[in-house]
């Protein structure tokens, strides 16, 4: 049996300031076998971007209180020195962000930039280096690429910048790629270019990918497997094709419920009452049971805990039963 | 009940429900860009490139596009935040701005905008009753009586004013900041609401809250909206027309079931076959189409979306195809195939059905 790659228990991220105290992540735990995609589904305010920034140990050291386990390809990430963290982002575990035009330097050509990271983690030549990135920048289909190396992050359009930096993190094969919201600030032509791309390179490179994102599209599109999260924690995990089909969660079907996908133009929307909870005081019991359907008193006692009504499939919801129960 | 009902809102028709309620012909707006030590003009970023449409009384019209398309500067001139190149605005047989028509602050009274981020467009140090406040005492209603209005505004927007009428935005969700601005736009009763992305930046869940709200206040107040957003499933569900823009120039217009159903132009085509399916087994293998929107500084010649067109010839880069009488309300295309004399080789053949 393969290893797992990621493998996150209990995981919690508190920020702590002196006005309040905001539990961002409040007991995730979920694993990853090398080559799968994931996808991490929620809204604003949901956790999924602390929780991806807490694999990367890229928190604020001394404002958040981090407990729980991370090991990442059988390395406990919590307990890393500083040179091993160095060591493990780029070449174990790499991230794209929404908005690459803050991630580059703005100042340097963006061959260089990706030549520095290869010289650095491969211990190679910086002309090595740009040959490297001449090969990865053909890899992610730029176009006229030699010419493209020496320009900078602005003379680029929206999807070539996040090619490049598709580029950049691919730059020493790292086994997992953290791709937190990669496609939401481009257009819908290019959206859906940057997808199949991501896709086909994680199909060629068989690494393991946990993408965030807020569109039930975008993870129709790419995930083998949706988590999704609700107020710090995960509410419900399943194959793709189960949980979009046949949500166990209420927020999951509340969610599918309530996206605008040619539903009939004179009727109301279906909706999610109420707003997401408040992160500095969050309701005792299920986070969700103030918006929920389904609500009985027994939901303000405690989180419920996950149960498994099919193998493969979890929810964190009193309303699922254990084995064999069909929700329609 | 200070709301104007809406038979008051009638008395303001001029020309009777068969004259449109807004009339845009040929509006042009070009950003010049200077350079240099001089400052001196080097280029124009061509973000409207005249455009021609119409807004019927009681219909919402969407607007579609990729970002530079210039869908927000057509808000933007609209409302007269940015002052057109060229152009004709008819508001309800009115000519804005013109003599012999009404004048700017008149056509705001009648036309109110809602921008994408709530937070910005509050004032950070007022109350919200206040800001929603604002504009009638601008106007001269007194204060108590314009506070009294604010109030009623908050109620039929969902919030309960005793409770959230005193609180400053910071206190306030971005749904209950974006429901704020939809009270404050409301609150001159105006017969036209510009939404530029009004729901954009709001979660899933609470976008289709303001989105039913929108549609209960449009029926209720009896209002005609400009709906602007790059969501095409938002902008089908919400819009009676449709109008598709491409570097500055509209491509498509039409009812929206027709468009969404057959559309005509291979860039809404392109556009419509891009959204992601909702369902893993009809996964997208191939992009329908390849590269970024064209820099609007220096478009392609002839039809701008030749460039990225799969039906490109060479007649498309060497003419502008024309829209055709866009103040009509039939469903038209600005593409040569739709044309049979325009030297296209596919010119007057159906397109096959856009997958998805």
């Amino acid at each position: 049996m393969t290893e797992a790659l990621v493998e996150v228990t209990d995981l919690s991220v508190n920020f702590v300031s002196r006005e309040a105290n905001v539990c961002a992540v409040n007991g995730v735990s979920f694993t990853m076998m090398p080559g799968e995609v994931m996808c991490m589904l929620g809204e604003s305010g949901s956790g999924k971007s602390v929780t991806m920034r807490a694999l990367m140990r890229l928190l604020p050291a001394r404002r958040s209180v981090i407990t729980g386990g991370i090991r990442i390809a059988g390395q406990d990430v919590q307990a890393m020195d500083d040179r091993s963290l160095r060591r493990m982002r780029g070449s174990t575990v790499s991230m794209i962000f929404q908005e690459p035009m803050t991630a580059f330097d703005p100042v340097v050509r963006v061959g260089d930039q990706i030549a520095e990271v290869v010289a650095l983690h491969r211990g190679v030549s910086h002309k090595a280096g740009r040959q490297r990135a001449l090969d990865l920048f053909d890899l992610v289909r730029i176009p006229s690429a030699q010419r493209r190396l020496d320009a900078y992050p602005h003379e680029l359009s929206g999807g070539l910048r996040q090619r490049a930096m598709i580029a950049l993190a691919l730059s020493c094969e790292p086994k997992l790629l953290l791709a937190d919201e990669p496609t939401t600030a481009l257009d819908a032509t290019v959206q859906i270019q940057v997808l199949i791309l991501l896709r086909s390179l994680q199909q060629e490179m068989g690494m393991s990918v946990i993408f965030v994102t807020h569109d039930l599209g975008v993870a129709a599109e790419i995930a083998d497997r949706v988590a999704v999260m609700y107020a710090g924690r995960v509410v419900e995990t399943g194959p793709v094709r189960d949980l979009l089909r046949n949500p166990l969660h209420p927020y999951t079907a509340g969610l599918l419920a309530s996206t605008v996908h040619d539903q009939p133009r004179d009727r109301d929307l279906e909706t999610i009452p109420g707003a997401p909870p408040d992160m500095r005081n969050l309701p005792p019991g299920c986070s969700f049971a103030p918006r929920c359907p389904k609500v009985g008193s027994d939901c303000m006692v405690g989180m419920p805990p996950p149960v498994s009504p099919v193998p493969g499939r979890i929810a964190r919801c009193l309303r699922v039963s254990a084995p064999e129960t069909e929700f329609a | 009940m200070m709301m104007s009902p809406p038979e008051a809102s009638d008395s303001r028709d001029r020309g009777g429900p068969q004259q449109p309620l807004l009339t845009v012909t040929g509006m042009r707006k070009h950003f010049p860009i200077r350079s240099g030590i001089l400052g001196r003009v080097s280029a124009h970023v061509r973000a409207v490139d005249g455009v021609s449409f119409t807004v019927r009384k009681g219909e919402t019209l969407g607007i579609v596009g990729e970002s530079g398309c210039g869908k927000s500067t057509v808000a933007r001139l609209l409302m007269r935040l940015l002052n057109p190149d060229a152009g004709e605005q008819i508001f309800d047989g009115d000519a804005v701005g013109e003599q012999g028509g009404i004048s700017v602050a008149q056509m705001r009274r009648q036309v109110q905008m809602v921008f994408q981020d709530s937070a910005s467009s509050l004032n950070p140090r007022m109350p919200v009753q206040n800001s929603v406040a604002f504009a009638p005492i601008a106007f001269g209603m007194p204060k108590a009586e314009a506070l009294g209005m604010a109030q009623d505004l908050l109620a039929k927007v969902g919030l309960n004013p005793g409770l959230f009428g005193g609180r400053y935005p910071h206190e306030l969700s971005g749904g209950q900041k974006q429901r704020i601005n939809i009270a404050r736009a409301l609150a001159l009763s105006p017969r036209m609401v510009i939404l530029d992305e009004a729901v954009s930046a709001l979660d899933k869940s609470v976008e289709a809250q303001v989105l039913n709200l929108l549609q209960a206040l449009k029926r209720e107040l009896n209002l005609t909206y400009v709906f602007i957003s790059h969501d095409l499933g938002v902008v089908r569900w919400i819009s009676d027309r449709v109008m598709v823009m491409y570097l500055g120039e509209i491509v498509e217009i039409g009812p929206a079931d027709a468009i969404y159903i057959g559309p005509k132009h291979p860039y809404t085509r392109a556009l419509l076959a891009s959204r992601p399916a909702l369902d893993p087994d009809q996964r997208r293998l191939e992009a329908p189409v390849s590269g970024d929107p064209p820099n609007p500084i220096n478009p392609p010649s002839g039809c701008r979306f030749h460039t990225r067109c799969p039906y490109a010839e060479p007649v498309c880069g060497a003419h502008a195809p024309a829209l055709g009488d866009a103040t009509q309300f039939g469903h038209l295309a600005a593409c040569h195939m739709q044309d049979p004399g325009s030297g296209h080789t596919a010119a007057g053949r159906p397109l096959p059905p856009v997958t998805h």
